[in-house]
């Protein structure tokens, strides 16, 4: 579902020219569950957020269902991430003076689902990850780990068919990490195309397809 | 996303900082109550003065001796050079003219009327009975002036309210005699209260016949001749053959003025409209400072909200829904500021009202209504940068960091 044509992205740094991405091509195919891995450095996020559509090549393609996504303008691109992407960060990105259930129901808000039906999703999204009893607490009265399944639930309100995690279990301590990716597994499980950069061996591992990246280029693609 | 979602998610964000959304909205506050307070009183002040002339009746011109300077806008009387006097002939030729009604000849002095040992100074008006109906005035009791040639010189007056108050208390006045510089008059009748009439109290007038006003004053000469004409639609033309009349008892010398009440009152009108329309410039301007306010909170709010709004478009929303979401912040600010400045303006001129009964202080519609669009439309401008800054930001890198 994912097709990426010799995709070159640059960074103007001053008079010097950084090349964050260098004629990476890859397919990846609809249910993968694919971890990217690399030095620090090496174009990880700088691939992510392409495939997200938060930042566009400076060459090559990019085909996305068969239908080819590097030229859209930016309503367009806005409204594919609407409906087939879903992003979990590092740093959980939830909004503060928004509730659990406020801020699940965010994407729903922007792709205009009526407040009843909307109701219904956020309950049911909570009730996924566990944390129903939390709908109407805020941020700040949350755990590192609840605060990321609030946006795992959030990054699934649409029901996407990919799903980008850049770090999800930098910010969480071991044990709470493994749940965190054993939610994100499950989603994987149930369909939805699972794609994790990560820094962590272990959880680099338990990928079907495990990717890793330097400076720019892909070195070892592998899949068990 | 739809505008009642943008809405409530701009109005959630307000709420959140209580303190700075109150600030920015009474900054604007003061400016749209200082737009309807100060237009209230413009508004008063012009409501006034076109009442009192309106008060005279509109179809009327008045004959002033001496020409109208083409270069300044007083009248000769004003700058003193009245060439040649008017007189009661003149009065009387202008009654005979086609389209007049009925004429008034009118003298003005300052003269002390007195009764036995009370004494009072009192503005005497030397005319002719017509003048009842061409100013409107009411009698309490007894007659006006009698009916007759205005040449003839009846030892009657009629006191204004007021003077017969002072002069007589609760004793009868009608048919007594009363002094007036070295002459005395019998008093025929009252006129009823009316307050102020162009410029003086007719409470405090006393009303005697024109020729005997000229004998008092020493003077052939009027200070003005009222003319009623017949039906509104007349007065340009009988301006014209009252100019053309007085020219030719004038020697061909066109030396008279005549104003017509509409004149009088379409320039007031405009002075003080214009005077209205210029404090209330000056207080938009404050407005434009409340604008300005706006839009570097909004800034600083952009600054501090990057991952927020990095997220929003991670989550599909477009840079226009991200723009409309700060600008919904910005009016509703604005709403707030010209709800809480209608609210200020209002309490301000009805107070003001209280303070000065004879003032009509009310705000006048248009003047509320350009104040509010005023600070909304300001709101909205001045937030427009800061609001195109969040719809342009750049998404990946406001996500990369916290
Ligand atoms: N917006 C940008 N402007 C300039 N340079 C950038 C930008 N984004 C990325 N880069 C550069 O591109 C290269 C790749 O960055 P990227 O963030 O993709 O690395 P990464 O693999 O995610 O690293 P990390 O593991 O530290 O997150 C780096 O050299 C970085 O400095
Ligand atoms: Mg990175």
């Amino acid at each position: 579902m994912i097709e990426l044509d010799r995709i070159t992205r640059g960074f103007q740094v001053g008079d010097q020219l950084v090349q964050a991405l260098r004629e990476v091509s890859l397919n990846i195919a609809a249910g993968e569950f694919v971890s990217i891995m690399g030095p620090s450095g090496s174009g990880k996020s700088t691939l992510l957020n392409l495939l997200g559509l938060l930042d566009r090549p400076n060459s090559g393609t990019y085909r996305l269902d068969g239908l080819d996504v590097t030229g859209l303008d930016e309503v367009a691109a806005a409204t594919v991430r609407r409906e087939k992407i879903g992003f979990v960060f590092q740093f959980f990105h939830l909004v503060p003076r928004l509730t659990a259930a406020g801020n699940v129901a965010l994407p729903l808000l922007l792709a205009e689902v009526a407040p009843g039906e909307r109701k219904k999703r956020v309950a049911r999204l909570l009730a996924d990850v566990g944390l129903s009893g939390r709908a109407d607490h805020l941020p700040a009265q949350l755990s590192g780990g609840q605060l990321q399944r609030v946006a795992i639930a959030r990054a699934m309100s649409m029901n996407p068919s990919i799903l980008l995690a850049d770090e999800p279990t930098g910010n969480l301590d071991r044990a709470t990490g493994r749940e965190v990716l054993a939610l994100l597994e499950d989603l994987n499980q149930r369909g939805t195309t699972l794609i994790v950069v990560t820094h962590d061996q272990e959880i680099g591992a338990r990928a079907g397809r495990r990717i890793v990246m330097e400076d720019g280029r892909v070195v070892t693609d592998k899949v068990s | 996303m739809t505008l009642g979602d943008t809405l409530s998610l701009a109005w959630g964000s307000l709420i959140h900082q209580p303190r700075r959304t109150l600030l920015i909205a009474l900054a604007m506050s003061i400016g749209v109550g200082s737009v309807v307070v100060l237009t209230a009183l413009g508004e008063g002040a012009r409501r006034y003065v076109l009442e009192q002339f309106a008060s005279l009746g509109t179809n009327l011109l008045i004959v002033i001796p001496g020409r109208a300077e083409t270069t300044g806008g007083a009248p000769g009387v004003l700058s003193g050079q009245t060439t040649r006097d008017l007189t009661l002939s003149d009065a009387d030729a202008v009654t005979r003219l086609r389209g007049v009604a009925r004429t008034a000849p009118l003298n003005v002095g300052v003269a002390q009327v007195s009764r036995g040992s009370l004494s009072r100074e009192a503005i005497l008006l030397g005319t002719t009975a017509d003048m009842l109906e061409i100013r409107h005035t009411h009698l309490a009791r007894g007659r006006y002036l009698p009916p007759g040639p205005s040449d003839q010189a009846a030892p009657v007056c009629v006191l204004g309210e007021r003077i017969r108050a002072e002069l007589f208390g609760t004793d009868n006045a009608i048919g007594e005699w009363v002094r007036i510089g070295d002459r005395r008059f019998r008093v025929i009748g009252i006129v009823t209260a009316q307050g102020q009439q162009m410029g003086f109290n007719t409470d405090e007038t006393v009303a005697i016949p024109v020729a005997a006003a000229q004998q008092l004053f020493n003077t052939e000469s009027l200070f003005r001749i009222l003319v009623e004409v017949r039906g509104r639609e007349a007065v340009p033309a009988v301006k014209e053959s009252v100019l053309a009349l007085l020219k030719t008892r004038h020697e061909n010398d066109a030396d008279v003025t005549v104003i017509t009440q509409d004149a009088v009152l379409a320039t007031f009108d405009r002075i003080l409209t214009a005077l209205t329309l210029a404090v209330a410039g000056i207080a938009a301007i404050s407005l434009g400072v409340a604008g300005v306010l706006i839009m570097n909170v909004m800034l600083v709010s952009v600054a501090q909200r990057r991952s927020e709004i990095g997220l929003l478009k991670a989550l599909g929303a477009p840079a226009a829904s991200v723009r409309l979401l700060f600008l919904a912040e910005a009016g509703l600010i604005s709403i707030l500021g010209a709800a809480g400045g209608l609210i200020l303006g209002l309490a301000a001129s009805f107070a003001l009202g209280r303070l000065y009964p004879v003032l009509p202080i009310a705000p006048p519609l248009w003047a509320v209504a350009a104040a509010v669009a005023t600070a909304l439309v300001a709101g909205m401008l001045f937030a427009w940068l800061p609001a195109r800054r969040a719809a342009k930001l750049d998404a990946a890198l406001a996500l990369a960091r916290r």
